[in-house]
């Protein structure tokens, strides 16, 4: 669509005043029935808007809404996938997830990946996002090749990693063997004190990315006027970058970190694929525990009880977070 | 929300020393790495690739592609993983316009409130609702290993970031397009379809591409749910790699092949996508 307004149009929708004004050629005639009974437009309007959001709200309703009331049900039921749900257990479900050594590790994994994840990302992010903010040949080359891991589906990216991380003949081992190391036996995978420290550097990998990009656009929010005075001033670039870009990036880092986090506490496809929560319950996480509990084993109450759990610590992180970290951002309005 | 970043290079001082790039070569080597080892592995034999893990192809061979393209189950995989996506991007993108254009364009008391609801939609992980909602497919609505089964509910969880990024988009069109086509006794939803829908193509391209790619890589919800024929292609990549793990270069070339359409999608819309994702962070 090409059609350039140029009149400007003076009068809200709905005040019938300025109808007179308009004598461009128009389809239909003067804007008569328009505008007369209030009340009439009134209950038009709530028709109209009730059109336009029952579908998303409805869908919404359907598949997101009615399935965590239900994931709530089951976790005060002992419930085996047969007949209705009558096993009334009150929060003894709540109890055994809690007391479960695997789920309590996989609550530790997760915040393993969680602050491993933003400990990696950030600086490797931030470094990256500097030197591509930079002038040089082949940037927009390079902006795409770095995002290239991000939209590969998480799966396919662990089974690429699973060929280069086989024992003994795959990539890693091979290069590992060759600069004199020896690679452990069960392969970096299969060994437990490693497991969770392959996946953390396979997620980093796929995700730094997202990182590098958003944080470019947010150095592209930082006024070129501050440059230019920090360069009369006579400025190093590291200088600039130390004391400019970076304090100014504060607000889309604190964005980015949340995004993450959220991602984190729910890690499945990549660990699945990986080494399903394995080896020993190495890198079991909260998703991949509730996952085993529901489809393995058919403990759905076990399995409603690990999700609610799940989304407390989501939910409770999320909170804290926006009261104590991006409460700023919205004061300062930085950006 | 900046509708479009702006990606052009800024003129800055002292660009471009050797070390500059040393660091982006180091930078790219290990991030398309991973991805250039699976597709040139795919020209390799398996002897070849447990002689010398790091070599290339030597000589190249074509049989492992030439062996997952005339797979039959490969094609069904992604014909599933197509109209899947498709349904999944059509009734995102559609309920998610609806849902934004009052909450952007009416004032009404409880509009605040309702814009809430799609943001507290953001805050439930799909992995809470994940074996409920599996077990009310299955049972309940009698959709499981159905395209829509998996559609509809991928469509649900991506409303609520949709109606995020839309609504101020849609906020920012001109009203003056709007107003005129009301002046001329047009309905609200005849201004809705006529001159709202043409008007915000861009923004809907971009939410349009991340609901098909999250689709298309999608996992948790297709391996609950489908089973067999009805299996995408990133259930097909998990499953190949695991039936045939001694067949290392086939698994490759299944995995790049299976790669290829959310690659061609996002580099045929990546400005789009990344101004998308850039804006649901600022926004």
């Amino acid at each position: 669509m090409t059609h350039d307004v140029t009149e400007p149009a003076p009068a809200a929708p709905g005040h019938a005043t300025s109808g007179a004004r308009r004598t461009e050629p128009v389809r239909r005639a003067s804007g008569g029935p328009r505008g007369t009974g209030h009340r009439g437009d009134a209950w038009r309007k709530r028709l109209e808007i009730l059109i336009f959001v029952t579908p998303a709200l409805a869908l919404i309703a359907l598949f997101v809404a009615w399935p965590i009331v239900t994931a709530v049900r089951f976790s005060v039921y002992d419930w085996k996938g047969f007949g209705d749900l009558t096993d009334f257990v009150g929060l003894e479900n709540y109890a055994e997830v809690l007391g479960d050594e695997v789920f309590r590790s996989a609550v530790g994994h997760n915040m393993v990946i969680v602050v491993g994840s933003i400990l990696l990302q950030l600086p490797l992010g931030v470094a990256i996002a500097l030197l591509l903010n930079r002038k040089m040949k082949g940037q927009g080359l390079l902006r795409t090749i770095i995002f290239v891991p991000y939209v590969l589906a998480e799966v396919i990216a662990a089974v690429v990693w699973l060929q280069l991380l086989q024992p003994q003949y795959g990539f890693i081992d091979a290069v590992t063997a060759q600069i004199g190391l020896t690679p452990p036996e069960q392969g970096w995978l299969g060994t437990p004190e490693y497991a969770l420290w392959i996946v953390l550097l396979v997620l980093t990998w796929k995700y730094l990315g997202l990182a590098v990009l958003l944080f470019l656009a947010g150095m592209q929010g930082v006024s070129e006027e501050l440059y230019e005075a920090a360069q009369l001033d006579g400025a190093s670039w590291w200088q600039t970058q130390w004391r400019i870009t970076v304090p100014l990036l504060g607000p889309t880092m604190r964005t980015w970190a949340f995004l993450s986090m959220i991602g984190s506490i729910q890690c499945f496809d990549m660990i699945w694929v990986l080494t399903q929560g394995g080896p020993a319950d190495a890198t079991a996480t909260m998703a991949t525990y509730l996952i085993d509990e529901g489809t393995k084993r058919h403990n759905y109450g076990i399995a409603g009880a690990a999700s609610v759990i799940l989304f407390v610590i989501a939910f409770a992180m999320a909170l804290a977070y926006q009261v104590f970290v991006l409460r700023r951002d919205t004061k300062e309005d930085t950006v | 929300m900046s509708v479009i970043a702006d990606l052009t290079p800024r003129r800055r001082s002292d660009g471009g020393n050797l070390w500059v790039y040393l660091i982006a070569l180091i930078v790219v080597a290990i991030t398309i790495g991973p991805v250039l080892y699976g597709a040139l592995g795919g020209f390799r034999t398996n002897a070849q690739l447990a002689d010398k893990p790091a070599g290339l192809p030597d000589p190249w061979v074509w049989t492992n592609y030439a062996g997952v393209l005339s797979n039959p189950s490969f094609w069904q995989y992604a014909l599933n993983s197509t109209m899947i996506a498709v349904i999944t991007t059509v009734v995102t993108v559609v309920f998610g316009l609806m849902a934004a254009y009052p909450l952007a364009r009416y004032q009404f008391r409880g509009r605040e409130a309702l814009f809430m609801v799609f943001v507290l939609g953001l805050l439930f992980p799909a992995a809470v609702a994940i074996i409920p909602l599996f077990i009310i497919i299955t049972r309940n609505l009698h959709m499981a290993n159905t395209w829509w089964g998996v559609a509809l509910p991928q469509a649900a969880f991506a409303l609520p970031m949709t109606v995020v990024i839309l609504r101020p988009f849609l906020m920012a069109l001109p009203k003056e397009l709007e107003e005129a086509a009301l002046m001329d006794g047009a309905s609200r939803i005849g201004v809705f379809w006529r001159v709202l829908m043409p008007l915000s193509a861009p923004g809907m391209i971009t939410v349009g591409v991340l609901a098909f790619v999250t689709s298309w890589n999608a996992y948790l919800l297709p391996l609950l749910l489908l089973q067999d024929k009805m299996r995408t292609l990133p259930l097909g990549v998990a499953d190949f790699s695991t039936e045939h793990s001694a067949d290392t270069a086939g698994v490759l070339a299944f995995t790049t092949l299976a790669m290829i359409p959310a690659l061609v999608l996002f580099l045929a819309f990546q400005r789009r996508l990344v101004s998308g994702l850039q804006g649901a962070v600022k926004g």
